[in-house]
């Protein structure tokens, strides 16, 4: 088969006031006609950038230095803007993550369409682009296409606006499609469905397809071959099968093996070193004599965690009368016990309301109805009283976004710091600062960490400090809100085990919320399934996964990446 | 871009207060933005030169001794009758007019700087209690500065200042009149602050580092001066810098008003009042000059907080 894309020996550099960072080195890539190439990498690995070098649409001060891209044979570098406009609509076709912002708010969807057609088609009358709008509408899967010509985009739900968005690359009739993380903005079950929309499209058109994605999931679904990307050298590439069963270059091995695995339960995740620094711990702490552990002598025999029928409902339009307001009941009769010492799971899609759930209990929100209590104390009836107070000081959260959960301004010696000098829970400030390097230390940052500032460290080493944040107040219970869904995967793998060393050492009672079910295998010991605010089901972990009882557990499980690829790791 | 992941230097020691300080990016940018050294250089040679107006003027506009009706209106010493020891020429009463501005823009760089302060403190501790706490103290701050914007501020200024006066026995009004212009100015502007300062509240207050600090069980003020604060004071001094020049216009136009400073002390603002008088009678430079002044040190203020808006807002980057 000829080649549909060829790059060949690409460098892409950033020019910065620090000196050039080469984004891209020396990658070489083809693409056949009727096949999917998935692009695989890390955040930083320089997958975007390739896509967008090939279109030249990268974000300035970004240039293409060397290499060349032939695309049907012809050279695509050094092309004038307005030659690269008609190749960019007519030739390949480009799909973006987030379907919210990809679409013009203001225009139906049929507007956008029309004119994308009519700017890539040249000569068409009105009638005839709108004709051909439907009928791309309807090949992306929408149903009544020609009614929905005249809605617009906030009409539609995610899932629906990636069609649309899929539909607008199609206009041109393009020859390769570029996906820069398609799915990545979509709960697991509308990702089904666009992924087999991409493969189904790419079969029959025989389009080439550039599947860029951090998630291997997607990659075992869709591609045909793989190109795996490291600091912006593609350091392996191959069929799907070979790459994720038996990979050659040490980083893909270490990549592969840091997936969650949703087929098996692990005791630990093997740990990737090949990727960030200060995995491993600079220096234990035993914890027995530890002022660490100091608190777990308090430990009791009765659950951790309580809660009946709680209920809490969202205003979404306010208005003077009760009948005119619209409410969205985001927590519904909910109830569950967390006993102590264990990990709990909440599981389900966006909007399920299982952060919402998390936030009642730490008392960020008020709920309506219902009974919170915490080892043993209501802490909702009178929220400010003494043992509500003490209660919810057992109790701290780790949050899901690394960047926005520190405080910028403070050192990370003062963020750590902050409850225990609040609480004056040591006698002097060498004290504290000691006690901090510890904690710093048995994360694995190092105490040297204390007196820089966040934005100094990366995604995964601020996650390690808001666990050590969390563990400052000496906490019995740990809620953890998708600890690990803004970092990569094999970060991700060196979070998860450091919570689960953690839990063992302090006997933590830990609330694990996460969408993703393969990670919530490995780290709880019960789950309950949500969705629409309510909870389905509250299972063991290994009775849920093999003989889930509810259907939504069940439709979840099905839509859970297929993993047979993955060779035993 | 956007994904760049910082560069990871574990064992390196951390950077002292000063290499962070030339680290970082918004002196980068001071640096490369020419216009905004511009500026920055004719505001700092203002303030400098006004502040320093003992040391450099050439006469004391307040020494009787210095000052002689014979020496009256003359022109500036390059026209036809000029002296050379008057540079910029003397006003009706024989003050030297270079002397007389840099003691006047001392007084209204003064008036200016103290005035944004009040506003800025009132404001932004209204602003932020306003955002964090919202619900009916919100609601009621922030309609007060609703009402408040409605009335134009250079006429609620001179409604204060009049009030302000009034209250105060004949003999100290002219003391204190510097005074009852600062708060004139600076209660006519906190409703900026208080709005900026509220929007930025509310950003920050939905971060996860303040819902960490209130599940740590800080209370709701310290979080509030601790982390929110800190976090909202970027827009703040921009719009402070612009009202810094802003709130000497104001002391400006209510000394041209004759609302302001008394003549007897110069601001630039009674300055450019006094020489309307004789501007038709052909002594233009009693006017031009400090009204060339006025308009320098605002413009040079003016550019200088555009510059830190755009090199402020992480989005124009």
């Amino acid at each position: 088969m000829t080649e549909l894309l060829k790059i060949s020996g690409l460098d892409v550099d950033f020019d910065t006031r620090r000196g050039t960072v080469h984004a891209a080195r020396g990658v070489s890539l083809t693409v056949r006609p009727g096949e999917v190439l998935g692009l695989v990498g890390e955040s930083g690995a320089g997958k975007s950038t390739i896509g967008n070098a090939i279109v030249d649409l990268l974000e300035s001060p970004g240039r293409v230095s060397a290499g060349s891209i032939l695309f049907e044979g012809e050279e695509l570098r050094g092309r004038s803007e307005a030659e690269m406009r008609r190749v960019r609509g007519d030739r390949i076709g480009m799909i973006f993550q987030d379907p919210q912002t990809s679409l013009n708010p203001l225009m139906t969807v049929g507007a956008q369409l029309v004119e994308t057609i009519e700017k890539t088609n040249g000569k068409i009358s009105g009638a005839e682009a709108e004709n051909r709008a439907i009928e791309l509408l309807e090949q992306v899967g929408i149903t009544e296409a020609k009614a929905r010509l005249l809605a617009y985009p906030h009409q539609f739900s995610g899932g629906m606006r990636q069609r649309v968005v899929i539909a607008l690359a199609l206009a041109g009739d393009p020859d390769l499609i570029i996906a820069d993380e398609p799915t990545t903005a979509l709960d697991v079950s509308i990702q089904a469905q666009i992924l087999d929309l991409i493969k189904q499209l790419c079969r029959e058109r025989a389009l080439g397809v550039i599947i860029v994605t951090h998630d291997i999931g997607v990659i075992a679904n869709i591609a045909d071959r793989v190109a795996v990307m490291y600091r912006g050298e593609v350091v392996e590439t191959g069929d799907v099968a070979q790459i994720l069963g038996a990979p050659t270059h040490e980083y893909t091995k270490s990549l592969i093996a840091a997936v969650p695995r949703a087929d098996r339960k692990l005791d630990r995740f093997s740990s990737v070193d090949y990727i960030e620094g200060g995995t491993t711990p600079f220096k234990r702490i035993d914890i027995q004599t530890h002022w660490l552990g100091e608190s777990q002598r308090e430990r009791g025999s009765g659950p951790a965690i309580e809660i009946e029928n709680l209920d809490l409902s969202f205003t979404l339009q306010k208005a003077l009368l009760k009948r005119n307001r619209k409410m969205l009941q985001a927590v519904d009769d909910v109830s569950f016990t967390v006993n102590e010492g264990e990990t709990f799971g909440l599981v389900g899609e966006s909007g399920s309301g299982k952060s919402t759930v998390a936030r009642l209990i730490a008392g960020l929100y008020r709920p309506d109805g219902g009974q919170i209590r915490v080892i043993g104390q209501d802490v909702v009836s009178h929220p400010k009283s003494a043992t509500a107070r003490t209660a919810r000081r057992a109790l701290q959260m780790i949050f899901q976004d690394p960047y926005s959960s520190l405080n910028a301004r403070m050192r990370v010696l003062d963020i750590v710091a902050e409850p225990i000098r609040f609480y004056r829970l040591t006698d002097r400030e060498s004290e504290t600062r000691k006690i901090v390097g510890d904690l710093l230390d048995h994360v694995g940052l190092g105490a040297s960490a204390a007196l820089r500032y966040p934005h100094e460290f990366s995604g995964g080493q601020r996650q390690r400090i808001s666990i050590a944040r969390a563990l400052a107040s000496r906490p019995r219970i740990l809620i953890c809100d998708e600890p690990t869904s803004a970092l990569d995967v094999s970060v991700q793998a060196t979070i998860l085990n450091l919570l689960k060393d953690l839990q063992q050492e302090l006997g933590l009672t830990m609330l694990f919320i996460s969408h993703d079910l393969p990670v919530v295998r490995q780290m709880c010991d019960r789950i309950a399934v949500m969705r629409n605010g309510g909870i389905c089901e509250v299972s063991d972990t290994e009775t849920l996964f093999s003989a889930p009882t509810h259907e939504y557990s069940r439709h979840l499980l099905d839509l859970m990446p297929r993993m047979d690829l993955l060779g035993e790791a | 871009m956007s994904h760049e992941q910082p560069q990871e230097r574990p064992q390196d020691r951390p950077l002292t207060r000063w290499q962070r300080f030339k680290d970082n990016d918004i002196i980068w940018s001071f640096l490369h933005s020419p216009g905004a050294m511009i500026a920055a250089a004719i505001t700092v040679f203002s303030i400098l030169a006004c502040l320093f107006a003992p040391l450099i003027a050439p006469f004391d506009p307040f020494d009787p001794s210095q000052i002689s009706l014979w020496d009256g209106k003359l022109p500036p010493a390059w026209v036809e009758g000029g002296q050379p020891q008057y540079l910029l020429g003397t006003d009706n009463q024989g003050r030297d007019m270079l002397s007389t501005i840099l003691y006047g823009g001392r007084l209204s760089i003064l008036v200016g700087l103290a005035a944004v302060c009040l506003g800025m403190v009132l404001g932004v501790t209204l602003g932020v209690i306003s955002g964090y706490v919202g619900g009916v103290t919100d609601a009621v701050i922030m309609r007060i500065a609703d009402v408040q914007l409605t009335i134009p501020g250079i006429l609620l200024a001179i409604l204060i200042n009049g009030i302000g006066r009034a209250f105060l026995p004949l003999e100290l009004r002219q003391e204190f009149a510097v005074y009852v212009v600062i708060i004139a100015i600076g209660l006519t502007d906190w409703p900026q602050f208080a709005r900026v300062a509220r929007g930025a509240t509310m950003v920050e207050a939905n971060k996860e580092y303040v819902q960490a600090a209130r599940i740590i069980g800080l209370p709701a003020w310290l979080i509030m001066v601790r982390h929110v604060l800190p976090n909202t004071l970027r827009p703040v001094l921009v719009i402070a810098t612009i009202g810094l020049a802003l709130a000497i216009i104001a002391e400006a136009t209510l000394s041209f008003l004759g609302q302001g400073i008394p003549p007897t002390t110069p601001s630039l603002g009674t300055l450019i009042r006094v020489g309307n008088e004789y501007l038709f009678s052909g002594l233009w430079w009693i006017t031009f000059f400090p009204a060339i002044a006025l308009v320098v040190l605002v413009f040079a203020v003016n550019l200088l907080g555009d510059w830190m808006r755009d090199a402020l807002n992480p989005k124009l980057r």
